[in-house]
């Protein structure tokens, strides 16, 4: 009985911030705040929710099984983040009217992609034919 | 499967399902495409809790495989993305 309220409690909890991350993904004025409220309360409600699923089946294959799921969203979770950050920063995706600060204003290379001031290394020019 | 369990997973289907109707509203509205890959992103990872969720509700666990491969791929395609705006420009 105890053992099933907790279930219930990971699992709706979890859900609930499931449904959080959906609605401030429908609701924050910009892309950088959404993509900000979308990775982080989506790894909260997976690690519950898979918590939950470990204590009702209590075998091992299952919670192999969900810790890989655990590990594949916290690992994966915010380098994509970073990615489709950075490619938004690039793209010139606009921040909120509202914003105060930008620190990465006017630091962007956009033709080279990098960080203005940051050398890449020399193109190889080709290599001699022997 | 008790009554309290049964009611919470009713509850935590729910929410899932909600959220994947919000997420779907900024799918479409969108106004860059980084929004509509962000929403893309965390629909899946609704889909992998509602997985999970549905595990508990039918006591198999063979289900969860597809949560697994769903956690991949959804990853993969957020960096095919990612990678495909970044070298558009």
């Amino acid at each position: 009985m105890i053992k099933d309220l907790i279930i219930g409690l990971c699992l709706v909890l979890g859900s609930v911030f499931g449904f959080l991350a959906a609605l401030g993904i429908v609701r924050l004025p910009d892309f950088y705040s959404r993509m900000q409220a979308s990775t982080k309360a989506q790894t909260l409600a997976l690690i519950l929710v898979m918590f939950g699923l470990m204590l009702h089946f209590e075998r091992l294959d299952v919670t192999t099984r969900s810790l890989v799921v655990l590990f594949f969203v916290f690992f994966t979770a915010p380098i994509g983040a970073h990615m489709i950050g950075r490619a938004a920063y690039l793209l010139r995706t606009p921040l909120w009217e509202g914003t105060v600060q930008d620190d990465l204003e006017g630091k962007y290379d956009y033709e080279r992609r990098t960080l203005a001031g940051f050398a890449p290394p020399e193109e190889e020019s080709d290599p001699p034919q022997s | 499967m008790s009554d309290v369990l049964r009611l919470c997973v009713g509850l935590a289907m729910t929410f899932f399902l909600g959220g994947m109707l919000l997420t779907l509203i900024r799918l479409f509205r969108g106004p860059s495409v980084p929004d509509r890959v962000v929403a893309l992103d965390l629909c899946s990872a609704l889909t992998v809790g509602f997985i999970a969720t549905y595990c508990v509700y039918t006591g198999k666990s063979v289900f969860l495989d597809n949560a697994v491969v769903l956690a991949l791929i959804s990853f993969l395609g957020t960096v095919a993305f990612a990678r495909y705006l970044e070298r558009r420009t």
